[in-house]
């Protein structure tokens, strides 16, 4: 039995304590807006945080998880109010869609860390998440953005 | 693919059945309307819209939403000849029915950029029978003429703006009413929407985890498997032992099916874990010791030969054997992984008397046929939902159906529904590439520096071969593998191109831009090297001899000057310039690029010009090209498949790249406002970017790169 927090839900696995995070996200719990995209933490499509930090769910084994806080996309907001969404809905980033999961994910923890952050801030936290549609100059221009409706008050 | 027009469509009508090509039809079959018709406070006047008492507009949209923005665009056109509240539109994805058959290709499938311009009336019109059953409902309701009624953002409004209407208040008498055979389009001039940079629909859900791919389908009782398929292509399996398999932890099933043996399991780590201790022996076949090396010799050697001409203006063999300065040169590219973000998926729930499916597939018709012949059920037992696509590029048109049909396969064994899952080396090694190709080339100038000659031959494998499409292929010549080159556009006197068909086991598809992903490559490449040659500016020479393509010519000059053609640089920094035409438009790049000591390319800066006639979204189609120049760009630094003893060597992305956010150029896209025919947007953003960032290689360097991916110690 693993015990966790989800989006701030406790929830108990029975499960392959080696078996990646990704998958109990993903099968056990149903939190399928974690995806799945190389499987050896190449692309960052599976990013999610545990206890604040990215972290490739897709290699992190679940009980890596045990005892500590999850944080997936569902969780980010309940209401697309986060500014990163805001922002992302507002710069119209996703193409296909599939990356932007990770791609928000990845993001929430820079603007947590610098809030106001540089093209090269952004590029250095960025460059280990893969977009194949090619969303990146949009994704850097809706972090900046984001940046600047947490700025004026909204919730981070 | 390319579109290929009346041929095309006529083919499709005679094999698939499928009918309908050339009368667009609105309605369902049986009088049914729409899908959803049955609820009463629903008008659905025909099989595209369905409004609801609650104002809610609801576009059902025919292609398949893989990043392109059909689910934008594709509305936007019904819903300005409706005069709908944008803020009250929906969409929602078809089933598949031949009313929702492409309007050319006659069967349901999205590609070959050609879902905006081909669905463009026809959705107009569904919007404007809506439109006129809506002002006939409110007119009969006031007692007055319906032409003294105009419509106005979700609102009849009566004559002399006294009273008005919802279009949600007038559902229930609208829906008594007959649709009119015969609806007036808007003059353009009067659009509301077309033309407008609105924000997409789906993104919302694309940003809070809501938005549901292949993959994020799950069914009460289902399990997932995964597949071991052949090491080599074409290889047969002899025998395996499951006893391992079978006792993991979690696997229910392990069975062969015809593409290998498929684990089945509570969840996917299972069934990989599964698979991952099966024992397999294969009969590796004929491709067991083929490697890359020994097919570009056997190219090399197909080049030297005579091919099957697809284009012969004057006499090239003559003016270049008259040549005082000859120009010969290799271009090669190799096979290419679609590499979709999410990597190929298929549920399906089986029973003896239904088949339903649940993919991101670009080709509904080709799946679904091949979900009836392998499952021997009816047609009208097999139902496929087409989900969200995590990226499609062209690997989700398959018309051998691979994924879809091996996952049928896998239902029969499971008995319970089954969602097949590839994992990203299944997918890199699993086929259906881009075509590897040689290109043997040469030219001349005249007195003057002009060019003169164009001789270029291309071999490699041809797509269409084997599949249903096979019937296209004219004289041998398949036009996905010499377009863009057979139809050069520059003015040159003698031009001579042939193509060298190959037979080779390893299963190509289209892939973003298709033929012309390598062909604009190598012509814009070359005839770079013909200006260097005659001591031409590339970018003048190309003006010259583009007379009879002004629009290429357009975006040409637009690049040229928004890309400071011929202005000073920083140290070490070149300009190239491309220009390509592609699926009905027009694209010109200009990028700037350096070389370190090392080698490594960098790619600064790229101004992007694009002619897609009438538009629908600006903003989407500025998108399209950011990501084609990025598509194009990641597989002329990085990409290529390579096969060893039989074997492709790549298999994931620590060695199948993609560009990333710090390698990613600026990019600045230019979009010319046309009256011309509407042209595709989802490919033609790809083909100039590697000519031009090559081109600036040679601006920068004076080296010339005649192979991708680009690697400097290659360079000429």
């Amino acid at each position: 039995m693993i015990s966790f927090r989800v989006n701030g839900k406790a929830v108990n696995l029975e499960v392959d304590p080696s078996m990646p995070l990704l998958w109990a996200l993903r099968e056990n719990l149903q939190l399928t807006g974690t995806k799945f995209g190389c499987g050896m933490a190449q692309c960052g499509a599976c990013t999610v945080h545990i206890d604040g930090q990215a972290v490739r769910s897709c290699v992190a084994p679940v009980s890596r998880a045990a005892g500590r806080e999850v944080t997936t996309i569902e969780g980010i907001s309940p209401d697309l109010s986060h500014p990163l969404q805001r922002a992302w809905i507002e710069l119209d980033v996703p193409q296909c869609g599939y990356c932007q999961s990770g791609q928000i994910m990845s993001a929430a923890v820079l603007l947590r860390e610098k809030p106001n952050p540089t093209d090269e801030d952004i590029d250095q936290a960025m460059s280990g998440n893969i977009c194949r549609c090619g969303t990146y100059l949009r994704i850097r221009r809706a972090i900046h953005r984001a940046a600047e409706l947490a700025a004026q008050g909204g919730e981070r | 693919m390319s579109p290929a027009g009346i041929e095309r469509r006529e083919f499709l009508k005679l094999t698939m059945g499928a009918g309908g090509g050339l009368l667009i039809g609105l309605y369902l079959p049986n009088g049914k309307r729409a899908l959803a018709a049955s609820a009463a406070a629903v008008f659905a006047p025909n099989a595209f819209v369905r409004i609801a008492a609650d104002e809610t507009v609801t576009v059902v949209v025919n292609h398949s939403e893989m990043g392109q923005g059909v689910f934008t665009s594709l509305p936007m056109l019904l819903a300005d000849e409706l005069d709908a509240d944008w803020k009250k539109v929906k969409f929602e994805p078809a089933p598949v029915d031949p009313v929702y058959n492409h309007p050319i290709y006659g069967v349901q499938m999205t590609g070959g950029s050609t879902s905006t311009w081909s669905s463009f009336d026809q959705f107009r019109r569904a919007g404007a029978v809506a439109r006129a059953v809506l002002v006939e409902a409110a007119a009969q309701e006031w007692k007055v003429e319906p032409e003294k009624c105009r419509t106005s953002n979700g609102f009849v409004i009566g004559p002399g703006n006294h009273i008005r209407r919802s279009y949600g208040a007038l559902v229930a008498k609208a829906s008594l009413l007959t649709p009119p055979a015969q609806v007036a389009l808007k003059d353009p001039k009067d659009f509301q929407l077309i033309g407008k940079s609105l924000n997409r629909l789906d993104t919302p859900e694309k940003t809070n985890g809501t938005a549901v791919f292949g993959l994020d389908v799950n069914l009460p009782g289902m399990l997932t498997a995964v597949v071991a398929r052949a090491p080599v292509f074409g290889a047969k399996l002899k025998t395996f032992d499951a006893t391992k398999a079978s006792a993991t932890p979690g696997v229910r099933k392990v069975a062969a099916v015809p593409s290998g043996v498929a684990v089945i399991a509570d969840g996917f780590w299972a069934a990989k874990r599964g698979r991952d201790a099966l024992k397999l022996e294969w009969d590796e076949g004929a491709m067991a010791d083929f490697s890359s090396q020994r097919q570009r010799e056997q190219y090399a050697a197909l080049a030297k030969q005579a091919g099957l001409v697809a284009r012969n203006d004057g006499d090239a063999a003559a003016a270049l054997a008259g040549a005082g300065k000859k120009l010969e040169a290799v271009y090669q590219v190799p096979y290419l992984s679609h590499a979709m973000m999410e990597p190929l998926n298929c549920v399906v729930d089986l029973s003896s008397d239904h088949c339903e499916i649940w993919t991101g597939t670009q080709f509904q018709t080709g799946d679904k046929m091949a979900a009836v012949e392998i499952s021997g059920l009816k047609p009208e037992q097999v139902k496929i939902h087409t989900t969200l696509l995590g990226g499609g590029f062209g690997r989700r048109a398959n018309p051998a159906a691979d994924f879809v049909g091996e996952a049928v396969h896998v239902a029969k064994a499971a008995g319970v529904p089954v969602k097949v899952v590839w994992t990203r080396e299944d997918d890199m090694r699993g086929g259906y590439y881009r075509p590897a190709y040689y290109h043997a080339l040469a030219g001349c100038v005249d007195g003057k520096g002009a060019p003169l000659a164009w001789s270029h031959h291309i071999v490699g494998q041809s797509i269409m071969e084997g599949t249903p499409f096979a019937m296209m292929i004219k004289n041998g010549i398949d036009d996905t593998s010499v377009e863009g080159a057979a139809d050069l556009s520059y003015a040159i006197p003698n031009i001579n191109v042939q193509y060298h068909p190959t037979k080779i086991p390893v299963p190509v598809l289209w892939w973003r831009s298709v033929g012309h992903s390598h062909t604009a490559f190598v012509k814009e490449s070359f005839f770079d090297e013909l200006c260097a040659a005659g001591g031409k500016d590339p970018y003048q020479t190309r003006r010259a001899l583009l007379g009879t393509s002004p629009r290429e010519r357009g975006v040409l000059d637009i690049v040229a000057e928004k890309g400071h053609w011929g202005k000073p640089l920083p140290r070490g920094r070149g300009r190239g310039i491309a220009v390509h035409a592609s699926f009905g438009s027009f694209a010109a790049q200009v990028a700037e690029v350096s070389v370190d000591e090392n080698g490594k390319v960098r790619v600064h800066r790229v101004v992007c010009a694009v002619d897609c006639g009438r538009y629908v979204n600006p903003g989407i189609i500025e998108a399209q090209m950011e990501s084609g120049v990025v598509f194009g760009i990641t597989a002329a630094l990085y990409d290529e498949l390579t096969l060893e003893q039989g074997r492709v060597e790549q298999s994931n992305f620590h060695d199948y790249p993609m560009l990333r956010m710090n390698e990613t150029p600026e990019i600045e896209v230019h979009v010319v406002r046309s009256d011309e025919k509407p042209g595709g947007i989802g490919e033609p953003g790809v083909p100039c970017a590697a000519p031009a960032v090559t081109n600036a290689i040679f601006a920068a360097t004076g080296k010339r790169v005649r192979k991708l991916p680009i690697r400097m110690s290659e360079a000429v």
